[in-house]
């Protein structure tokens, strides 16, 4: 036998029952995250079944989505004031839940509420080897760490509650080998963005991919994490990266981290976890990102991304393509800087940790977002908006101009507040550019932090690398 | 969960590829606790223009779209977020099958456990079917093919054990459930805990 994937590793490490012909795999998990949107329906089928949640231990709960990005700190009066009925059902729904299930809640007033993919890496609940589920697709963000991270739907969180496993056939493999430095300007946004302009947005379908290489290995962990995110909008399954120094630096310390000899231990099995040199995989591509220049998405799915002064592709006879670029209102064969910007959206589980706060505050400094220009910047928790103030980052953003917000998922996906108006043109650092989903109408550029602080600046869709 | 050994139906085509889930269900739906009524805001973006009237062009909203139940979907269809609520809302309009040449993971997997066949055929055919609106197909679950007019026969995989749940009308939960003290001994024995 070859050597074993990290994949392999973990996915071995899970499996409770082998899968045969007629039966999947029952594959163990380690932690499940979730929040006020996927779960009602869960609940529901529990409290319908007589069943209980059976290790509340291993659930980390929070609430993002739904939730307004202005201050709440009464549930009963102040959330009724900025947020619709049907949300602030949902999110009381989320604390009753939990309460009678026994699940410990990170709700308003916690510094660890935040967004699900954010809050689990900060605290450090997310660990290398995990297997790690969520009722939503960017749970691949965990695989940053080594873990295996998936999302899944409201069925399986009721599996995964009732008996904390869920039904599954091995998924394939996938190697993504990344070379070469990056230059100034250019971010882990922009090397996913490409990868997934290069294979597709069903490049990854049934995979597991392994992001592997130089590059890679010279990113910190919330580089990596914004990698991992947007595996899904390759189509894969999950995105993972070997576990090194820099995860084991990230994690010392962190409150669920192991700690005193647990931590040894536990740090001597991470270390056994990255690919073997024999690995094989079912696929691999290769990414040289040394010549990258910074992406934009012109279309409405992810993978309709052109480098930001290259124009975009022409679409021939294609009817879906065709449809795509006449909804973004973009032309054919002419590059997307340049055109004119209504709102920049800085966050998202993608770009709302510290590292995008800087580089977005180190364009914005000194300088005042265009008056044609709404610029928001929501961080991705509690904690992040604490450091963030902490470093003073609040008072270049208002000073710029920008509205600091608090943490939630935001304009991500237009289900609170948030949202965009009809027509209006967003150069977002989220992960999606689908039709409307930043408010119905709305179009959306995929972007770096970087690229969007410049657009803001400039009022028009701009090149980052000009003002650094 | 309703048993489905085959369907017959003529099919309603939707020739637009990466469809995602967005589309199917936009989130500002997701607020709701239930299941009950998801189906009304299906595609009701494409199904209704901006003053609230009906898209005449768009497919589902043709008046025999109601009674059919298998859907052809261009390519990648169900792509982007886990939700739940676009099988739910899929199979609320009256649809137990899609049928593409690539459907996206977890969307494939939310189908299945909701009794909503999700079917992955080959591009020749997909083509045909898409380019062949009014034809009266088989998606027969049991002997796991599609069956076009001209009596020809096109295999798709369909793991097999969904296909055992779907076929018997039974949910996924309850092998899980009989694994019970399985799933304990795995939690004793494991060399590390979580
Ligand atoms: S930030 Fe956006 S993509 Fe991330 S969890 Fe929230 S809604 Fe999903």
């Amino acid at each position: 036998m070859g050597g074993q994937s990290l994949f392999e590793k973990v996915w071995n490490d899970h499996v409770v029952v082998p899968e045969t012909e007629d039966t999947p795999a029952v594959f163990y998990i380690d932690l499940h995250i979730i929040h006020e949107v996927t779960t009602p329906q869960a609940f529901n089928m529990l409290r319908d079944t007589g069943m209980k949640v059976r290790r509340p231990d291993l659930v980390l709960a929070t609430m993002d989505h739904s939730t307004p990005t202005v201050p709440i700190t009464n549930l009963e009066e102040s959330l009724d004031a900025v947020s619709d009925p049907e949300p602030a059902n949902q999110i009381r729904a989320m604390v009753k839940n939990c309460d009678e299930f026994g699940i410990k809640l990170h709700g308003f007033g916690d510094a660890h509420r935040g967004i699900v993919h954010v809050i689990g890496p900060e605290i450090g609940a997310t660990q290398p080897g995990k297997t790690i589920v969520c009722g939503d697709s960017h749970s691949s963000t965990h695989g940053a760490f080594g873990a295996m991270g998936f999302g899944i739907g409201a069925t399986m969180v009721g599996h995964v509650m009732a008996t904390q496993c869920l039904l599954l056939r091995k998924p394939k493999s996938m190697a993504v080998n990344i070379t070469g430095k990056l230059k100034l300007g250019v971010s882990a946004k922009d090397i996913i963005l490409a990868l997934i302009g290069k294979i597709g947005v069903d490049g990854g379908t049934g995979h597991v991919i392994e992001y592997r290489g130089e590059t890679i290995h010279d990113l910190n962990m919330e580089e990596r994490m914004t990698i991992c995110n947007m595996s899904i909008e390759a189509g894969a399954r999950a995105g993972m990266i070997a576990p090194d120094t820099t995860t084991i630096e990230y994690l010392r310390g962190r409150e669920e981290a192991p700690q005193g000899a647990a931590w040894d231990t536990a740090v001597e099995r991470w270390l056994t976890l990255p690919s073997d040199p024999d690995a094989t995989f079912d696929k691999e591509v290769n990414l040289d990102v040394s010549e990258l220049e910074p992406q934009v998405t012109y279309g409405t799915n992810p993978g309709m991304v052109v480098p930001i002064s290259k124009p975009v592709p022409n679409p021939g006879d294609n009817m879906s393509f065709k449809k795509s670029i006449n909804y973004m209102q973009v032309e054919a064969d002419k590059p997307m800087l340049g055109t004119k910007v209504d709102v920049v959206f800085v966050g998202s589980c993608t770009n709302s940790r510290m590292t995008d706060l800087r580089n977005t505050a180190k364009i914005l400094k000194g300088r005042k977002v265009a008056d044609n220009v709404r610029m928001m910047i929501v961080p991705g928790s509690e904690a992040v908006k604490q450091k963030a103030e902490a470093e003073g980052l609040h008072e270049i953003f208002t000073a710029a101009g920008a509205d600091w917000r608090e943490a939630g998922c935001s304009m991500c996906l237009g289900m609170n507040s948030d949202k965009l108006g009809k027509g209006q043109l967003c150069v977002s650092t989220s992960n999606r550019n689908f039709e409307g989903r930043q408010g119905p109408g709305g179009r959306t550029v995929l972007a770096s932090p970087q690229t969007a602080a410049a657009s803001a600046i400039a009022g028009v869709i701009a090149d980052p690398r000009d003002l650094i | 969960m309703e048993k489905i050994t085959q369907l017959t139906s003529k099919t309603i085509i939707l020739a637009i590829d990466d469809v995602d889930t967005d589309q199917i269900v936009p989130a500002r739906f997701l607020t709701t606790i239930q299941r009950e009524g998801i189906g009304e805001s299906l595609f009701i973006d494409w199904r209704f223009d901006k003053d609230g009237n009906e898209i005449a062009s768009f497919p589902l909203n043709a008046p025999e779209a109601k009674d059919r139940k298998i859907l052809v979907a261009g390519r990648n269809f169900g792509c982007g977020s886990s939700r739940e609520h676009a099988p739910w809302a899929i199979y609320d309009f009256g649809i137990r099958a899609v049928i593409s040449s690539e459907i996206a993971d977890i969307f494939r997997n939310n189908s299945l456990n909701n009794g909503l066949v999700p079917v992955v055929v080959d591009t020749e055919t997909h083509q045909w079917l898409l380019n062949n609106p009014e034809v009266e197909i088989t998606v027969d679950v049991e002997a796991c093919e599609v069956r076009l007019p001209d009596g020809k026969a096109i295999p798709f995989q369909i793991e097999p054990f969904a296909r055992h749940c779907i076929l018997e009308g039974v949910d996924q939960m309850g092998f899980l459930l009989q694994n019970l003290e399985n799933i304990k001994a795995f939690e004793k024995n494991r060399s590390w805990q979580p």
